[in-house]
């Protein structure tokens, strides 16, 4: 039957994924537009689900940690250290110093390339690729460094119940100094790059705005959240590891547009060298870990300021052996579900580098994005036409600008 | 504000609606609920007291589910707990959606891994489960296991 003798419109979708050869994680982007704009959007998740939960019921409270960095691959040191944390109230454990500034130090190295790599994926994303060469460059020292700290450049089996797993010497903070140093340099060209770059401004100011009462309502964290105005930092506001031994400031900004977004996470990577370099500087001589012999019943939280957010986990003891519930909420969970407020109404276009700035984590959330235009038959795009898409509309405003 | 003198607001706006309110340390305080009353004291926590609805936790028990809403006070620097429990066969409690948009996907997990039904949600789809996963199998229940096709078998 026709379009005449029915009044309906034949809607054929052509999916792209969820696996891709083109694609690192498993994602399927169904893309539907009508005109040039976003009127709605829908999220299917699940493709990556692992069973972390239920898995963690069956492994002792000591071997959780080596599973639970395995969440996500790069905000790895994250949740064993929320986990571990929620484990030390339950059972009531004080930590000792040392541990304290180790945990912390990985945790803002982990924090500097996670952050340079977002810098690069938005960089490719917008068709800067010299931007994303560059800040996967300077990314190098940093895991090289993490490497050298703790032997491996993601999963690092550091945090453990009651401290750290093993030593880092002090003879290494010299090599430390010096590897910061050098990606503190690109730091500096990038976010020069990226800061004062004309195409930028105009490409990114206004773009995905997520509002202050928008940003609240859907709970989002770290970056996101800190980009619309809404000043939280679980590092400042519930203070663990080393934060409230050395000064660093929250950076906040107002406008809620994928810039902010950029201007935090550009920002706050220098907050991390300054909480890194005075770590360093005063990490006190003493234990690695407390004595930890069993596990009471019991009940904690943890949480911990993630490169993308809070990441929070709760724990529930019976005093056996294994947990008895272990709930991992990572941040990309409250923060994806905030496209919806941010995409609609924007070009499809802006779709992409919108998706992007909210820097989400497939593992951490195990999620897709569809975007849909009611009004006439479909087109589907997946995510690499999305990406060009958004490319050619960098190079559009590149040639308005005579750039 | 303190942890302490928010916990002492709850105790007094929230009164009947508590069973139970515990501060743990200066920093976390954990508290029981009748589950009829778990919109009123979301709306509490939320709008009246600027709490952030970090996630929800559902937990298996024998006879009944429990979910622990989990709301940071980021400017205090505190974490406070509400658990409300509801009874199986048919475990349900009002969905706090409408009043916090937060909580609409951990309400959808939470239905999909431990069938707890939460009334009024907006929009209760499948969240992590597949589209041909059986119904009534929750993959979090502690009797799942019983429930699998392949059980027993080696």
């Amino acid at each position: 039957m026709t379009v005449k003798e029915t009044g309906k419109v034949h809607r054929t979708l052509l999916p792209i994924g969820p696996f891709h050869p083109l694609q690192e994680e498993a994602e399927f982007f169904q893309l539907t537009i009508e005109g040039e704009r976003v009127v709605d959007l829908d999220v299917r998740l699940s493709y990556n689900h692992r069973g972390i939960e239920q898995l963690c019921t069956t492994k002792t409270f000591d071997q959780i940690p080596f599973l639970v960095e395995r969440v996500c691959g790069i905000c790895s040191a994250s949740h064993p250290l929320a986990y571990v944390q929620a484990v030390e109230e339950l059972a009531g454990i004080e930590v000792p110093e040392r541990a304290l500034y180790l945990r912390t130090i990985v945790n803002e190295l982990e924090r500097v390339h996670s952050h340079l790599l977002w810098v690069g994926l938005a960089g490719h994303f917008l068709g800067y690729n010299t931007v994303w060469m560059w800040a996967w460059r300077y990314r190098e020292p940093v895991l090289d460094l993490l490497e050298m700290l703790t032997g491996s450049r993601i999963n690092y089996a550091n945090a453990r119940v009651g401290g750290v797993r093993r030593e880092i010497s002090n003879d290494l903070w010299p090599a430390v100094a010096e590897k910061v140093d050098e990606a503190v340099a690109g730091l500096d060209m990038i976010t020069k790059a990226v800061l004062d770059d004309p195409v930028l401004h105009a490409r990114l100011k206004g773009v995905g705005v997520l509002s202050k009462e928008d940003a609240i309502r859907y709970g989002v964290t770290g970056p996101t959240a800190r980009a619309s105005g809404v000043p939280i930092d679980v590092r400042r506001d519930d203070p663990y590891a080393a934060y409230d031994r050395v000064d660093w400031e929250v950076i906040v900004q107002e406008e809620g547009d994928v810039f902010a977004k950029a201007v935090v996470r550009l920002l706050e990577t220098y907050e991390s060298v300054k909480i890194i370099q005075q770590c360093i500087a005063q990490i006190p001589d003493g234990p690695l870990s407390a004595e930890v012999r069993e596990i009471p019943p019991g009940e904690g939280v943890g949480h911990v300021e993630a490169p993308r957010g809070e990441t929070f986990h709760y724990v529930k003891s019976d005093g056996s052996n294994f947990p008895v519930r272990h709930k991992i909420r990572a941040p990309s969970f409250v923060n994806v579900p905030s496209f919806k407020a941010s995409c609609i109404g924007q070009l499809v276009a802006d779709v992409a580098i919108t998706l992007a700035s909210v820097d989400p984590c497939y593992s951490c959330t195990e999620r897709v994005a569809v975007v849909r235009d009611r009004s006439r038959p479909e087109q589907v795009f997946g995510l690499d036409e999305l990406i060009r898409l958004s490319q050619e509309r960098s190079a559009e405003f590149r040639r308005r600008l005579g750039a | 504000m303190s942890l302490s003198e928010l916990t002492g607001s709850i105790r007094s706006q929230l009164t009947d609606a508590v069973l139970a309110i515990e501060e743990r340390s200066p920093r976390r305080t954990w508290m029981t609920v009748r589950p009829e009353r778990i919109r009123e004291v979301a709306r509490y926590l939320f709008e009246d007291a600027g709490g952030r609805l970090a996630t929800m936790t559902g937990v298996d028990g024998r006879d009944q589910i429990e979910v622990l809403y989990h709301f940071c006070f980021d400017h205090l620097g505190g974490v406070v707990t509400v658990r409300a429990q509801a009874a199986k066969p048919t475990p349900e409690i009002d969905s706090v959606t409408p009043i916090i948009e937060a909580a609409n996907w951990i309400e959808r997990e939470i239905h999909d891994l431990l069938g707890m039904n939460f009334r009024g949600h907006p929009d209760m789809r499948r969240l992590l489960l597949a589209d041909d996963w059986p119904e009534g199998l929750y993959p979090l229940r502690r009797d799942v296991r019983e429930k699998l096709p392949n059980y027993g078998r080696r």
